[in-house]
């Protein structure tokens, strides 16, 4: 058993929990995953790491409410226990000194790229990090990702706060008409975020590292069921990935393939509320 | 009747006599209701079946037994059938546990048709089928643990620690031998259950989980740590274990774990899975039970399974039970060169599992939402035979055809899995990434460092795993008490 020891609500049904795991604490890299089982019951779901804290062993992770096991998730408190916690899994990401970089996190995608950003910068990277969310105040974990880059960029749909409009906007301002010299991007949310920083930097030929999160089971190369095509080719996020070429990798695959279950999940989803609320 | 249990009392019985009585197979549910269900197929044997079924032993008075001389673990088959037939079930059953700690398994999942029945002397003669070695060893192991007491006790006196990566068939045997050594062991498991493939693998109607998780009980009352949710080569490497946690030895049954697929258009569609996938979601996830467990799985109306090995059927039955109308078996070659067990091909075919031969795929087309509607196969037909020693199939031109599908399952073997072998420095591999191992000890190229299973010989049977465990841990010992690589 796994139990909470911390445990944050951050708004828009995103929960921060501290987990005490010491032995994935001690070993994680920034980039890499843990899967957890709330319980015995329950489905393996793969969650990036945000923070590790080796000195009181434990792991933190984002996790938004979208689903039941989301959902059973959001109800646990410090003091109760995950049935399953394994990990940390994947290949870490390259941290080299590659120059400038830029690291775009959207959404709960932010809590991802946090330890990559923070990591990059120590190696002696110009970190110009790229965060988004609807409305200032949804904007996730600002004051780690001030620190953790050389500069903070801040997108918010409404406006509210930075430039308005989506982090896409502000990277093709930053590498377009700012004509700022990069020679990385990373960038970690949803799909089509992903996919539209990719097709962004395509023609600057900048590298991207997307980090890739398709449908899991054991995590371990053992079942396949996470395969995405990169290059036309084959691989496994779980023990290829979760990073690749973002240039390479085929978005529209991975979105259908994150979409199979729907139905199953949304009629699982509705069938714990309904028990929930009903006793 | 009665005229064999007065015979049978003084143990007078002729091999003539002998010779005479029928096999007794195994009652088992209809096909036309297990189909439907995920109970166990076969009941098993009554005392009475198993008494009669023993007496067909003619007890063979050579040193080592042809029966023993094809069981990868050594059980001392004629003792433990004699045993039987004097009735005394639970002496039985401790005879086989003197080198097989896993009884119940083996009695179900072992290929003895290959093993231990095919070399039965008895078998052997044109008119008689061999003495049913493996039901009776499932016999007893059942009755075992229904009046007897499990139970083993040791103690862990040799003052050493010893570390198995992977709770699979070989690393429990590992483990169990180990342990009665007097070693302390620990089972370091990658997923949230031990077991292997016997839990994720191996479907409930074939191996009943509760039968697994008892066996594998007797293992931890006997001392045997379990860790579970431990990926070795991630949480902790073996330099780690060898080097800062204390443990003297390290044996690596990490199995051969990571699916091969066709390679051919449209294989990332959705409702096409590898057959690891399909059997984790249902075995170890157990989607079977949709109102009590959250692991999805598609229930549609026809499910192809690309292959003919155990494991295609395994998943063509799964896929049967589960709902699908229609199930069936592709394969590209023909009946003949089926590597699946006879009695397996029999079942999926009881329960009409239909079988179509010389059928190779060559692309899985979607709908608009990449969900797999239907694929495309040419026909074949055999030429000269290739490596495996099987004729080589070939494609024939203008063959092609299209069949609907609402899934399929590729199950055409696994690859060795990277996780282990990558993050263990000094250890060498072999081309395809297996772990070179010494085939008598399970010594590796890397000090104190021990393999066996799948992980050196790519995928084969639980029991080989087993039999590759059990040289292992006498190795093992060896090296633990006189310190020589």
């Amino acid at each position: 058993m796994y139990e909470i020891v911390g445990r944050k609500s951050m708004g828009e049904g995103i929960n921060l929990y501290n987990i005490l795991a010491p032995d994935i604490a001690s070993k994680a890299l920034p980039g890499q995953f843990i899967i957890l089982r709330v319980y015995e019951k329950g489905e393996r779901i793969p969650i990036t790491i945000a923070k590790t804290d080796k000195n009181d062993g434990t792991v933190t992770i984002l996790v938004q409410t979208l689903g039941k096991t989301t959902h059973m998730l959001s109800e646990l408190n410090v003091g109760d226990s995950l049935a399953d916690v394994v990990g940390p899994l994947g290949i870490p990401t390259e941290i080299l000194k590659f120059g400038t970089v830029v690291c775009i996190g959207g959404g709960f995608g932010i809590a991802a790229i946090y330890p990559i950003a923070r990591a990059l910068k120590e190696s002696g990277n110009k970190v110009i990090s790229i965060i988004g969310a609807r409305s200032k105040n949804l904007l996730l974990m600002e004051d780690e990702m001030r620190e953790a880059s050389t500069e903070l960029l801040v997108a918010t749909n409404d406006g509210s706060y930075g430039t308005k409009g989506i982090v896409t906007d502000v990277l093709k301002e930053l590498i377009y008409d700012k004509k700022e010299p990069v020679d990385r991007v990373i960038a970690i949310g949803p799909v089509i975020m992903m996919k539209a920083v990719s097709d962004l930097t395509r023609d600057k030929s900048i590298k991207t590292i997307v980090s890739l999160n398709p449908i899991m089971i054991d995590g371990t190369g053992m079942c396949g069921a996470c395969r995405v095509l990169v290059d036309k080719k084959t691989k496994f996020a779980c023990v290829d990935g979760p990073d690749f070429d973002g240039h390479l990798v085929d978005f529209d695959n991975l979105m259908n393939r994150l979409k199979f279950y729907k139905e199953e999940e949304k009629a699982s989803y509705e069938c714990h509320i309904k028990e929930h609320h009903h006793g | 009747m009665d005229e064999v249990k007065n015979l049978n009392k003084d143990n007078s019985l002729d091999v003539k006599a002998r010779l005479k009585i029928k096999r007794h197979e195994m009652a088992s549910q209809p096909p036309e209701e297990r189909r439907r269900n995920f109970k166990e197929v076969p009941y098993g044997y009554s005392p009475e079946e198993a008494m009669e079924e023993a007496k067909r032993c003619i007890q063979c008075k050579s040193e080592v037994p042809e029966c023993v001389k094809g069981c990868p673990v050594n059980i001392d088959i004629l003792g433990f059938i004699n045993l039987i037939e004097k009735g005394d079930f639970l002496a039985a059953a401790k005879k086989i546990k003197e080198t097989n700690s896993l009884p119940a398994i083996c009695g179900r999942v072992c290929p003895q048709e290959d093993q231990c029945e095919k070399l039965c002397v008895v078998g052997r003669r044109k008119d008689t089928p061999p003495v049913a070695i493996g039901n009776l060893e499932r016999f007893v192991a059942d009755y075992e643990a229904k009046y007897g007491d499990t139970r083993i006790t040791v103690k862990a006196d040799k003052g050493k620690k010893v570390a198995v990566i992977g709770g699979g068939p070989a690393g429990l045997t590992v483990a169990g031998d180990l342990c009665k050594m007097g070693y302390s062991v620990s089972i370091f498991e990658g997923l949230h259950a031990i077991g292997g493939v016997l839990m994720y693998g191996i479907p409930e109607f074939r191996l009943p989980k509760e039968i697994l998780l008892r066996e594998l009980k007797v293992l931890e009352d006997m001392g045997v740590e379990i860790f579970t949710n431990v990926v070795i080569g991630k949480t902790f490497t073996i330099d780690e274990l060898l080097e800062k946690k204390g443990y003297s030895a390290v044996f690596i049954g990490t199995g051969a774990g990571t699916p091969k697929f066709l390679n051919i258009p449209g294989e990332e569609l959705n409702g096409v899975y590898s057959a690891n996938e399909f059997l984790t979601r249902v075995n170890l996830m157990r989607a079977y039970n949709q109102s009590e467990y959250d692991t999805p799985i598609k229930r549609d109306k026809t499910l192809v399974v690309f292959g003919a090995g155990n494991t295609a059927m395994d998943a063509v039955r799964t896929g049967l039970r589960l709902g699908y109308e229609d199930a069936r078996i592709f394969y590209r070659r023909s009946r003949k060169e089926m590597t699946a067990r006879l009695e397996e091909v029999h079942h999926a075919e009881e329960e009409g599992i239909k079988f179509e031969f010389l059928i190779n795929p060559v692309r899985f087309i979607g709908d608009e939402n990449q969900n797999v509607t239907a694929v495309e196969c040419q026909r074949m037909e055999l030429g000269e035979p290739d490596e495996s020693g099987r004729r080589r199939p070939i494609p024939i031109k203008g063959s092609e055809f299209i069949t609907n599908i609402g899934a399929a399952v590729i199950a055409i073997g696994t690859n060795a899995n990277p996780i282990v072998p990558k993050s263990t420095p000094g250890m060498d591999l072999n081309k395809w990434g297996y772990i070179i191992a010494d085939e008598n000890t399970g010594r590796t190229t890397k000090r104190g460092v021990f393999a066996g299973g799948d992980i050196v010989t790519g995928a084969a049977t639980v029991i080989l795993a087993m039999g590759a465990g059990k040289k292992a841990a006498v190795s093992i010992d060896e090296y633990l008490r006189t310190g020589t690589w």
